[in-house]
């Protein structure tokens, strides 16, 4: 028997970011505390950008590596390379301290009781969770191999890999503690259920099919006759997994809980790069794997698309919080994605790459935004706390209209090239009716939008309203780089949308 | 679709033919810096306004060199413009591409020929010539700086709403104008009208601009693009329907944007605004948008008889509604904006009236670019003067006190109401003896709307520098500093000359527009002698009626009761209560219900799905706060539902 070849120089930056996060662990255990922090965030940063030279240099690769388990193409790569920056810019959002006085957004120790003595012992010894950075190293490895996976199994451990990490990382709030690991446990909980699911979806498709790679089960479909009926209910339930993890309707439900609890830099770092990676699988799955079943998936998909773009814009009009807003938001924009998925051609992958580019970076500034408004409790996101902000600190306030805009999908912005891009794919494959469901969510989206503009730039200013902290270069370099991302995309889009038109041909 | 189209798009244009139709260039030499004139403006907004108090001292003169030198590089554009033969003197500047999404892709590029630089010349010689004024009338204002910041960005975004060649590209700069224009009309945010006005103007003109978008996305259905040279060259080949609701659209936008009815109502408030403000964009340029707008559009109002008269119905409405609320206006400022509104009724009237109205609305537009900044700045130096004071039955007798002002302001009245040889009377008279050739209805409104237009004029004149001294401060009202009569001068100069110049100088404005906007000559009903006559006589029954009513009595400091139209047209003839009625109880309405539907409705659904999966009405409304077992639940839902919807599409 044969050891099968490994492309090492094809898969340098998987295992960039996962040896360095088990450096990252050993740090934990033989690096001095005082030099833990240092260290740590050094080595994520080189890690994270180590990996993306390497993205850079494989750029036009295609193939498949790793004993059919792992695509090295151009969805795959550009997704890579765009979650790379995201997560680069987070490692920024997680290393900030000026924010709180004596840490940073994570609680010293997330095993010690909310409220104890131990507790207290440890914030005023200004104890730092150092923990965190391999643990978002590890995520992030996921989240790379996640719409880079070519197999069953691989797109399983992809999926674990990425989402383990980010349930102890959501429980680690410094502020509300309680809040914060009820969201751990139920995203938790509800993760390992969808888990389930997905993992009894391929057990069905296994059986129908009788291999684990994608390229093998689209031959089945054409090749097997019958038993139809243990495919389709596999193909359902596989996509009820990765539905869940981008936030669709009806899988939506932990996306606000979670959101709102979670440390906000982790909301950030998740909301971005989660919703690129699961994406990115999902695509690669149904277009490579069961893209000679789409007549089957579309209208499934259709009615997943439109309910989760009302609902998302819906029910976000009467949240009151700026982070369950911004999380109904992210569920809207997950329907408008998957209005261009329906289309199922590469006009379609370009358009969804540009998309969630886009997105990401926008969703990745407005969290970052939402870190400094705080007043002694914390960070302030009661949405009535941000009234008459524009007055108090017009640069934020500007800065944090522009993100919204640009959800709002308002020209020159990146979110409107991106709407466009989306919409355009949508109605040249044929799906324009969902495109006009969509531009109704996004008329409705704007409304609650706007609604927060109006609030910080014409309400009076509540009298015991929140500051405006002033941040270290860690987030105001994430900010800079995510407003002039997303007025420069809006402005000459030309460059990445042929970027993403070049990476849109799938590796079979 | 699309190709079939773009095929037709390319047979039509070889033929040229229309309005429109000229032969368009790329770019060569001088004329592929045209960016230029964009760019100049655009960089001294963004100094004066990123640059922040580093910039306070120099602020007003950066400002005032930017748009001087957009003014110089418009003047070499022409003038190298006018040495290109009268066929070839449009151009194309390709910038870069913008989208390029699937069928449908737009390109950043600019149109400079025949229109697009009389526009060009016009803000930025008018612009420019205010940007000066404006240092002596913000003098004593600590936010100066940012003034000259909008006004720069004002500048910028209306040069690149003349020079886009692509409606959407042109959309970005008529969303940039309103931007400037909300910026500064609540520039003075301290005063709570002025908040109020700027948020009104803001909101009424998004009613227009959903005419603009709904425009651009028909255009979009029917042509496959929103370049001018597609649209305009494939217009022969749709659909008379479709051309109607596209110009109706237009029509909206342009209502907007240029304060014609229904959407006239902001105008008047938009007087809160600083007036070099009012003058420059409630006067001469912004809200000349929707008149650009339309003789743009030519190739589309030619083959939509339908929208054109919907066009001439508007323009004519306002420009008697205007003249009519100029009448009853104690607020110097309001009267001018009342007039504002009814000179652009006259243009909007003449574009409606297709190729034989097309190149007189523009040589109007110029000519009141003219007279009007003139009076505008005029009444700002008289504020000056007066302790910022704008109720004229606080004024009287300052012709001795501020001579300068009352010269110049007397050139702006007699431009306006349209006596030889000033520039309105040349501007004016064309667009009644268009009106007529067109229809008599049409022509009895402009001639009427000239009646009253010079018994407002001639009732605001008196009231201001004749008569009786009726103020009560205590120093007497002074002349304006030469900073800021010096750009009175010149504009007051160009009312004098301008429309005779603009009308005959060279080959004459109409001959140089023709190849943008096409010609027709039309017949007149009566001798053209005696219609200038009648006209003539109008004007004279007005001033003579303000002056029987103005100048031989004495101007009472109250105000008298005045009869029905008075009271009507002091409510700016109920415009505000119109859109109370028409637009905001429904819209209330509307927003109650849907929240009412969003209580119940909405919420009621995701409750009652829920009671269908789980069966626990007891425990709905805890399912809303967060149970991960009711969560779990929902998602099991869905699970069947996806299933199932996966297994039912194989069904037959």
């Amino acid at each position: 028997m044969n050891a099968p070849t490994i492309e090492y120089a094809e898969l340098a930056p998987l295992i960039t970011i996962f040896g360095a996060a088990v450096i990252g662990v050993l740090i934990e255990a033989f690096v001095p505390r005082q030099l833990r922090h240092p260290v740590q965030v050094g080595l994520a940063l080189l890690a994270l950008v180590a990996a993306l030279v390497q993205v850079i240099l494989l750029a036009g690769t295609d193939m498949v590596a790793a004993v059919g388990a792992v695509a090295v193409d151009g969805p795959a790569l550009f997704l890579q390379g765009t979650i790379l920056v995201l997560a680069i810019i987070s490692v920024g959002l997680f290393a900030e301290r000026r924010l709180e006085a004596g840490g940073d957004a994570f609680a010293p120790a997330a095993s010690s009781l909310p409220g104890s003595e131990d507790e207290r012992i440890l914030v005023r010894e200004q104890r730092l969770q150092t923990e965190v950075y391999p643990l978002m190293l590890f995520a992030v490895g996921g989240m790379l191999l996640f719409p880079a996976a070519n197999d069953l199994l691989m797109l399983f451990i992809a999926l674990e890999v990425m989402s383990l990490p980010l349930y102890l990382l959501c429980g680690m709030a410094r502020r509300r503690r309680l809040l914060s690991q009820e969201a751990a446990l139920k995203y938790f909980l509800l993760g390992a259920f969808s888990s389930a699911i997905f993992l009894f979806g391929m057990a069905f498709v296994y059986g129908y099919a009788g291999t684990l790679r994608f390229g093998e089960i689209s031959e089945a479909l054409t090749a097997n006759i019958g038993q139809d009926g243990i495919l389709l209910a596999g193909v359902g339930l596989m996509a009820v997994g990765l539905l869940f993890k981008v936030g669709a309707v009806p899988f939506h439900s932990w996306t606000p809980d979670v959101y709102q609890g979670a440390p906000t830099p982790v909301t950030a770092f998740m909301a971005a790069c989660t919703k690129l990676a699961a994406f990115g699988a999902l695509v690669r799955l149904f277009y490579v794997a069961f893209g000679g079943l789409r007549t089957d998936w579309q209208p499934m998909l259709w009615a997943v698309a439109i309910a989760t773009m009302l609902v998302g814009a819906v029910v976000a009009l009467t949240q009151t919080d700026i982070k369950r807003m911004l999380a109904y938001s992210s569920i809207a924009h997950a329907g408008f994605v998957l209005t261009a998925m329906v289309a199922a051609d590469s006009t379609a992958t370009a358009a969804i790459l540009f998309y969630l580019a886009t997105y990401g970076i926008a969703t990745l500034g407005a969290f970052a935004v939402v870190t400094l408004v705080r007043d002694s409790g914390g960070e302030a996101t009661h949405l009535a706390k941000w009234a008459g902000l524009g007055r108090r600190s017009p640069v934020l306030a500007a800065t944090f209209a522009l993100f919204l805009l640009a959800f709002a999908g308002i020209p020159l912005t990146s979110g409107f090239v991106g709407k466009l891009t989306v919409f355009t794919a949508a109605i040249d494959g044929g799906a324009a009716p969902l495109v006009v469901v969509g531009v109704i969510a996004s008329a409705v989206a704007a409304f609650f939008y706007v609604r927060v503009i109006v609030l910080m730039f014409f309400s009076d200013p509540a009298p015991e309203g929140p500051t405006v902290a002033v941040p270290s270069l860690w987030t105001a370099v994430g900010i800079t780089v995510g407003a002039a991302a997303t007025l420069l995309l809006g402005i000459v889009p030309g460059p990445l949308l042929d970027l993403a038109q070049q990476a849109s041909i799938f590796v079979r | 679709m699309t190709s079939t189209l773009s095929a037709l798009a390319t047979a039509v244009a070889t033929e040229g033919g229309h309005g429109g139709g000229q032969a368009v260039a790329e770019a060569t030499g001088v004329f592929d810096l045209t960016w230029l004139l964009i760019a100049f403006p655009l960089l001294g907004a963004a100094i004066l306004l990123v640059g922040g108090r580093r910039t306070d001292k120099v602020g007003h003169l950066i400002g005032c060199a930017a748009s001087i030198a957009s003014f110089v590089m418009g003047l070499v554009l022409f003038f190298a413009m006018v040495g290109e033969p009268s066929d070839g003197r449009a151009f194309t500047v390709q910038l870069w591409e913008y989208v390029n999404a699937g069928g449908y892709s737009v390109d950043v590029s600019l149109l400079l020929d025949q229109l697009s630089i009389s526009f060009v010349l016009l803000i930025t010689g008018v612009g420019s010539l205010i940007h000066i004024y404006s240092i002596g009338y913000m003098e004593h204002d600590e936010r100066r700086r940012r003034f000259f910041g909008y006004l720069n960005l004002f500048v910028a975004a209306m040069l690149l709403l003349v020079l886009a060649s692509d409606y959407l590209v042109m959309f970005i700069g008529w969303e940039g104008v309103g931007l400037a224009s909300y910026l500064l009309i609540g520039f003075w945010q301290h005063k709570d009208s002025a908040s109020v006005a700027a948020k009104k103007a803001f909101v009424v003109n998004r009613v227009g601009d959903m005419g603009m978008v709904l425009a651009m996305a028909s255009m979009i259905a029917v042509f496959g693009s929103t370049a001018f040279d597609v649209v305009f060259s494939s217009a022969e080949g749709a659909s008379t329907g479709w051309l109607t609701v596209i110009g109706l659209f237009l029509l909206l936008g342009a209502c907007g944007k240029s304060a014609q009815f229904p959407l006239q109502s902001w105008l008047l408030d938009a007087m809160e605004g600083p007036t070099p403000v009012s003058a420059l964009i409630h006067a001469a340029t912004m809200v000349t948008a929707g008149v650009y707008l339309i003789v743009r559009s030519a190739a589309i109002y030619d083959l939509a008889p339908d929208a054109r008269t919907a066009v001439v119905v508007v323009g004519a409405i306002t420009l008697l509604m205007g003249a009519i609320i100029g009448c009853a206006k104690d607020d110097i400022k309001k009267a001018l904006a009342g007039s504002t509104m009814s000179q652009i009724g006259y243009m909007v009237l003449a574009a409606g009236l297709g190729p034989a109205g097309y190149a007189f609305a523009i040589f109007h537009l110029l000519t009141h670019g003219f007279f009007k900044a003139n009076m505008f700045l005029g009444a700002g130096s008289v504020m000056h003067g007066m302790n910022d004071e704008v109720n004229m039955r606080r004024y009287g007798g300052l012709r001795i006190l501020m001579p300068a002002t009352f010269l110049t302001f007397a050139m702006g009245y007699l431009a306006i109401i349209g006596i030889p040889p000033f520039a309105g009377y040349f501007s004016k008279d064309k667009i009644i003896e268009a009106a007529f050739a067109d229809n008599w209805i049409t022509g009895l409104a402009t001639l009427i709307g000239a009646g009253i237009t010079a018994f407002y004029m001639t009732r605001l004149m008196l009231m201001t520098f004749f008569g009786n001294r009726r103020w009560k401060q205590s120093e007497l009202p002074h002349e304006s500093p030469p900073v800021m009569t010096g750009p009175l001068w010149v504009l007051g100069a160009l009312s004098v000359v301008g429309g005779f110049g603009l009308l005959y100088l060279g080959a004459g404005i109409v001959d140089w527009l023709a190849p943008v906007t096409g010609e027709a000559h039309h017949d007149l009903p009566m001798p053209l002698w005696l219609l200038i006559t009648i006209t003539l006589a109008t004007v004279v029954v007005g001033v003579a009626v303000a002056w029987a009513m103005f100048g031989r009595r004495a101007v009472r400091e109250d105000v008298p009761a005045g009869n029905a139209i008075t009271v009507a047209a002091r409510n700016d003839l109920y415009g505000d209560a119109f859109n109370e009625a028409v637009f905001m109880r429904p819209g209330q309405y509307l927003t109650r219900s849907l929240v009412y539907f969003e209580n119940r409705g909405v919420d009621g659904a995701v409750v009652g799905t829920a009671t269908a999966v789980g069966g626990l009405s007891a425990r709905m409304r805890r399912w809303q706060t967060g149970f991960v077992r009711s969560y779990a639940v929902t998602m099991l839902g869905g699970v069947a539902v996806v299933v199932l919807a996966m297994l039912l599409v194989r069904l037959p």
